[in-house]
């Protein structure tokens, strides 16, 4: 059937079609030119920079090594993104694995749930934190309750590490989601049938085979917290900002665009590797699961 | 697979105190937005719509919403038309470097935003394009482009040439064979395309807030600058409607999808019949 299909349409290739099928290259054209002229040159431009503004050297990045104030700051936000990946992995991993046990409504309403942050507008949820932690408000009076009255966790890390996991926490359940509901039961049942405690068949068979869905969550999640500018702008304070702050500021106030390109190429260079990384993990996991699935 | 449908009453617990603090904390501002108040305290001691009014008739929060929509949709038009053409083209494209070109569409979503929006914000204020709408209409659709690239793409994969060559071989044009078979059979992932281009501009804050004039603000930025000069309330209700006008936008098109999917399947089963009769 196919084969006849395409013996009656190869002639109408020297045709108009075969027109069509030129122009069909053209198609992505426009789009891949916006992306390059609003993505990467200003990219390019800002790394350009780095090296050129205000004197062509390396003095930017010798700056950030030495300034005092911008290593401090990147290992913040670095330690932050951190702690933000790891509650974001311990609070998703058992809603994730319950999502692949539920029934059939239960889970299209469980990621009805996990998908509301993502139509939800970002600053509607931040302004929500504000009232949620400011001084006297929700939070605090709950933290009163169990005697640890904090006076507001507004304009503190605890508050936006509070925040930030709330807000990425999708962007962890929903790669891990995927990735549990790949793995094969009948293995963990396996180990459970040759003798293994739940606990054991759980940490030697299920979490390994678990590990490419949180690497790749993980990922998501801490190059998302890197950049995040508006949770920590709104909920921090100048005193403990935040490397996508420092670069604003560098930027927009001191219009240092070499020092704040600096910065930003480092943000860059650490989220390309990291990538990289979870894309190679990700082949490996999926060659070896495709070896064992051969056998 | 879900044979072992026993859940623990532990993993339970967990799972419902998860989805708690992935709904409500947001829900915070709907009681807010009714405050009688001057102030964020929650929960109000009194009650008022004024927030509302004030919403709808301050000219500032009126100029906001009106330039976020009208900026929405000037988006949500030209993303959905150029990443559909971009996805099609990559799908039929035989040539090795599609692959490399549909990564260069999706960086966008790996790209850090704040590096990205400053990035943007020195080279428009070379281009001239700061505080003006065709920057933001720029930086906006180039964001906007992969969120339709990405379903679009996935429903060519899930499409069944087949009928195209059907179409054609019974002397269809090329035109008439994507207007009448590929379009109609790939319009749930264009429409997801476009809902959600519509909302990836309508709530984008960061380019927009380093793009914007004091003439031209947009609703989120509206909003950011209000939290961190004043406490106002009215943001609450600004916020309440958002999220309401939101989701009632995506729970429409994800009916619109489901019940266009049952009507194509319900002409094809009629169809079917009729061949059969």
């Amino acid at each position: 059937m196919a084969v006849q299909a395409l013996a009656v349409r190869s002639p109408a290739r020297r045709g108009p079609a075969g027109v069509l099928r030129r122009l069909t290259v053209l198609l992505p054209a426009p789009a891949l030119a916006l992306v390059a002229a609003v993505f990467l040159v200003p990219i390019g431009l800002l790394m350009y920079l780095s090296v050129t503004d205000p004197t062509p050297g390396l003095h930017n990045y010798t700056a950030i090594a030495s300034d005092g104030v911008s290593i401090t700051v990147l290992l913040r936000t670095l330690r932050m993104a951190a702690i933000v990946t790891l509650a974001t992995v311990l609070l998703s991993y058992p809603y994730a694995y319950v999502m692949t046990l539920a029934k059939p409504r239960m889970r299209t309403v469980m990621f009805a749930i996990v998908l509301m942050p993502f139509w939800t507008s970002l600053m509607a949820r931040t302004f929500a934190w504000v009232v949620l932690l400011q001084n006297d408000g929700p939070l605090d009076k709950l933290l009163g309750f169990f005697g640890l009255a904090s006076g507001g966790l507004l304009g503190t890390s605890t508050g936006v590490t509070i925040a930030m996991t709330q807000v990425l926490l999708p962007f962890m359940a929903l790669p891990l989601y995927a990735s549990l509901r790949g793995i094969d039961r009948r293995l963990t049942q396996a180990a459970l049938g040759l003798g293994a405690r739940p606990v054991v068949a759980f940490l030697r068979v299920y979490f390994p085979l678990s590990l490419p869905g949180i690497a790749a969550g993980a990922a998501l999640v801490f190059i998302l917290a890197l950049g995040f500018y508006v949770t920590p702008a709104l909920l921090g304070s100048p005193q403990e900002s935040m490397v996508s702050q420092l670069m604003a500021s560098r930027i927009q106030e001191l219009v240092q665009f070499g020092a704040g390109g600096a910065l930003g190429t480092i943000v860059l260079v650490v989220t390309l590797v990291l990538l990289a990384l979870v894309s190679r993990l990700a082949r490996r996991s999926s060659a070896l699961s495709n070896g064992m699935g051969n056998k | 697979m879900n044979g072992s449908g026993r859940i623990g009453w532990s993993l339970r617990i967990a799972c419902f105190l998860v989805a708690t603090c992935l709904v409500a904390p947001t829900l915070v501002v709907v009681p807010l937005s009714f405050t009688g108040q001057d102030s964020f305290k929650f929960p109000p001691q009194s009650w008022s719509t004024r927030y509302y009014t004030r919403f709808f008739t301050a000219p500032e929060w009126v100029s906001a919403l009106q330039t976020s929509l009208e900026l929405a949709i000037i988006v949500t038009v030209l993303a959905t038309v150029l990443g559909t053409a971009a996805a099609y083209g990559l799908n039929r494209s035989r040539w090795r470097g599609a692959g490399l070109l549909n990564g260069v569409l999706l960086t966008p979503l790996i790209i850090p935003q704040i590096v990205m929006a400053l990035a943007i914000y020195i080279a428009f204020l070379r281009w001239g394009l700061v505080g003006t709408m065709t920057g933001l209409v720029l930086a906006h659709t180039a964001l906007a482009v992969p969120f339709v690239v990405v379903p679009v793409s996935a429903s060519l994969r899930a499409l069944d040439r087949r009928l195209e060559n059907a179409a054609a071989s019974l002397g269809a044009s090329p035109a008439a064979v994507v207007r009448h078979v590929t379009l109609p059979l790939i319009a749930s992932g264009v429409i997801s395309g476009a809902v959600f281009a519509f909302v990836t501009s309508f709530d984008e804050v960061v380019l927009s807030i380093y793009l914007q004039s004091p003439d031209l603000r947009t609703l989120p930025v509206k909003m950011f600058t209000s939290v961190t000069s004043d406490t106002d309330p009215t943001i609450a209700a600004a916020s309440t409607v958002i999220v309401t006008a939101t989701t009632l936008l995506i729970l429409g098109s994800q009916v619109l999808v489901a019940w266009k999917a049952r009507s194509v399947a319900r002409r094809a089963a009629a169809r079917n019949s009729a061949v059969a009769a």
